[in-house]
């Protein structure tokens, strides 16, 4: 469609609601019908998108912000908040390495990131982009063979609408909560991923190489389907400090695994958490769930959370089908001013379902942290499991961790377990080591890693070497 | 090799060594007894840095170095290695990691080069071996679920593994079963040599019997009161410390 036309009618209408200048388009600040209008012209999106976020944004007018999580920040002022902001033209990007901040460079180089690669995640404009293009060209074409589709969300919704229709939307509603239907009218872009029925995707999909590429921004939506007999793993987020200029980020991902599929959903969350005030640091209040609709179908989450200023987030499984899984294994660690309320949500509605949560917190510095779980067994999950461990490390004296388990119980057939504990790094544990010659440094690092060693090892091997380090790096200086 | 003079230490305004006087030469063995809360465990605990307690006098030096300057890992490093009495668990931390990180911060404190892993490897089984221990052991977490004798048998074999200039074995025999302690007494005897010195506290002659010591010294009300040669542990055995505490009162 005249895209340029859609443009052009909104800017008119709205003198002042846009700056544009050749390079980039930005929106200024504050939420109404026509930003939206404008988010999915630039989409080139069919009315049927726009209507869809249209409605979300009516919905959400009608929403309060919540207040019950276990977390404190200023109000959010979403007349503040530009909406959209296209990708930065290489012009405005650093020219090479020597324009980057050397404090981001310095932690590259801790977390053993290659040369050519902190480039790239330092924002510096490549106008030859050496090997990722083949490697990416590879991947497409492998992907295209198997039958996979991994594109952004707003390729999808142009180039695979009835997918689309079918699902977006159909795990996480857009009335689910204030930030879902916030994302629902605004999201900037995202990943799309479908794996037909029986295969096996070929490789670990990653963001990793489409968002060095684009800058997919503040609301990310992404959407993964998995047919009968299909699997995928999947590998969100990256251990190096991502450059963002946006505060808010509320994202929402919707797994769907049909019958004897298997999704298993890992990330590494290193937002910017702020200076040691916590001043600048991003929010990051993100809706994840899974469905599994089919029989003996599986959804695993793991997650290493280590930034951001307030994380709010609970990725959950709702098991519908008989015998499906349920997984949850987290690391969260907070340092400094960082707070996190997180954890999961287990659903269970088919007869036999089972469910497993592990999550590990870690708090050092005046950092807060709350762990948020709720299992509910529903009259019809005959049979139902689920075990839940939740174990908190404090380093030092200033910091806090809190748990709040919630349990549903319909059914008397169901089995739940619950185990929790808090343990401060031991001064005797320290002690030992230290007496064996390691470095206090390492040692806290040796004590860490050894208390997370459950969750790392459901991460892919690549990725579970990266969250060690990037542990190491987190918790630098929150002991001495 | 250790020298401690005039040494006082409080802890939380408590005095509990009151001028205490040690000197331990290279390739010696000494034991130290005493009644309880006689301040055993603090010498040991003061002699490896360990936080909490406060020197208000004294000096301590090793192999003439001042060793109440240098940190925790500093004196590990140098050659110091304490034996725990009650040696603590680290969840998910395998022993084999420990080991591997404790032997290589010494030989990068010595200028030397990693260990490759097989070499690495080849000298852990040697030693897992001597101290009769199975190799599943290595993949287990430090010190977790082990039985009272094993952990014991743990402490050995890193001493046996890091080869320490000085040892410190802090009750080193206590909840060991017979067996158990000749392992260990084996493991302690197999590093005796001319240029290391070894220091146990213990309660009992039992161990002396197995590590036969050419220092023996009665500690109590945080001073030397008494030293003497091996037979000075029978006497002990057979006497009880009062005699001894009266005699030094006289």
């Amino acid at each position: 469609m005249a895209n340029q036309e859609m443009e052009q009618l909104v800017r008119r209408e709205y003198k002042q609601g846009f700056v544009t200048d050749i390079e980039s388009d930005t929106v200024l600040p504050g939420l109404n019908e026509d930003v939206i209008r404008f988010i999915s012209a630039k989409k080139e999106e069919p009315q049927w998108m726009l209507d869809w976020r249209l409605a979300a944004f009516e919905q959400w007018k009608e929403m309060t912000e919540p207040e019950w999580a276990h977390v404190n920040y200023p109000t959010i002022d979403f007349q503040a908040i530009s909406f959209y902001s296209a990708p930065k033209s290489s012009d405005d990007r650093p020219k090479s390495l020597d324009e980057v901040d050397p404090k981001l460079l310095e932690t590259y180089e801790k977390l053993g990131i290659p040369l050519h690669e902190r480039a790239a995640l330092a924002g510096v404009a490549m106008d030859m982009v050496f090997d990722s293009v083949s490697v990416t060209t590879t991947f497409k074409k492998q992907l295209g063979e198997a039958g996979v589709i991994f594109c952004s969300i707003s390729e999808a919704i142009r180039e695979y609408p009835e997918l689309i229709k079918q699902y977006l939307g159909s795990v996480v509603p857009v009335m689910d909560n204030y930030y879902a239907a916030l994302n629902a009218a605004v999201f900037s872009d995202g990943s799309f991923v479908f794996v037909p029925k029986g295969v096996t995707c070929p490789m670990e999909l990653s963001t990793y190489f489409r968002i060095n590429a684009e800058n997919t921004g503040q609301f990310e939506r992404t959407l993964i389907i998995c047919e009968e007999d299909a699997q995928v793993s999947y590998l969100e987020g990256c251990t190096a400090p991502m450059r963002d200029e946006n505060q808010l980020h509320a994202a929402v991902v919707e797994l769907v695994a049909l019958e004897n599929a298997n999704i298993k959903y890992s990330t590494v969350q290193n937002w910017y958490p702020g200076d040691e005030e916590g001043k600048g640091g991003i929010y990051n209040f993100v809706t994840k769930r899974g469905e599994c609709r089919g029989d003996n179908s599986k959804i695993s989450w793991t997650q290493v959370e280590t930034g951001s200023a307030v994380t709010w987030k609970y990725p959950s499984c709702v098991l519908k089908g008989k015998n499906s899984v349920g997984e949850f294994y987290s690391v969260a660690v907070t340092n400094n001013m960082q707070q996190a309320d997180t954890g999961t949500k287990m659903i269970h509605i088919g007869e036999g379902s089972r469910s497993t949560i592990i999550s590990k917190g870690i708090s050092a510095g005046r950092s807060d942290q709350s762990y948020r779980g709720l299992v509910k067994i529903l009259p019809g999950a005959k049979g139902a499991r689920n075990f839940t461990q939740c174990d908190s490390l404090l380093i030092g004296d200033q910091c806090g961790a809190h748990t709040f388990p919630y349990q549903e119980i319909s059914n008397s057939t169901a089995q739940v377990e619950h185990e929790a504990t808090t343990s401060k790094i031991g001064e005797d544990q320290l002690f030992y080591c230290r007496q064996r010659g390691i470095s206090e440094e390492d040692a806290v690092n040796m004590i860490v890693n050894g208390f997370c060693k459950d969750v790392f090892k459901e991460l892919p091997m690549e990725f579970a070497v990266e969250a060690e380090a990037l542990l190491n790096v987190s918790l630098e200086g929150a002991v001495g | 090799m250790l020298e401690v003079k005039d040494l006082r230490v409080s802890v939380e305004d408590k005095e509990i060594l009151k001028g205490l006087n040690l000197t331990i030469n290279p390739g010696e063995v000494h034991a130290i007894m005493g009644p309880n809360g006689a301040g055993k465990s603090t010498l040991s605990a003061v002699i490896a840095g360990r936080d909490g307690y406060e020197v208000t006098s004294g000096s301590i030096t090793f192999e003439g170095e001042d060793l109440l300057e240098m940190d925790i890992e500093e004196r590990a490093r140098a050659g110091l290695l304490l034996g725990f009495q009650y040696p603590v668990e680290i969840p998910g931390v395998k022993n084999v990691y420990l080991l591997k990180a404790a032997l290589n911060a010494k030989r990068e404190h010595l200028g030397l080069p990693e260990l490759e892993a097989p070499e690495f490897m080849k000298l852990v089984r040697e030693k897992l071996q001597f101290m009769k221990m199975d190799s599943s052991f290595l993949h287990r977490s430090v010190n977790e679920g082990f039985s009272g004798g094993e952990k014991k048998r743990n402490e050995i074999l890193q001493m046996l593994i890091l080869e320490p200039k000085l040892a410190l074995l802090d009750e080193i025999d206590s909840g060991l079963d017979i067996d158990a302690l000749k392992i260990v007494s084996e493991g302690v005897n197999s590093l005796r040599d001319a240029g290391r010195s070894i220091v146990m506290v213990t309660h009992y002659q039992r161990l002396l019997d197995y590590i036969v010591p050419d220092h023996i010294h009665v500690l109590s009300d945080g001073k030397i009161i008494k030293s003497g040669d091996k037979s000075l542990a029978f006497e002990l055995e057979k006497r009880g410390y009062d005699w001894v505490i009266e005699e030094a009162a006289q």
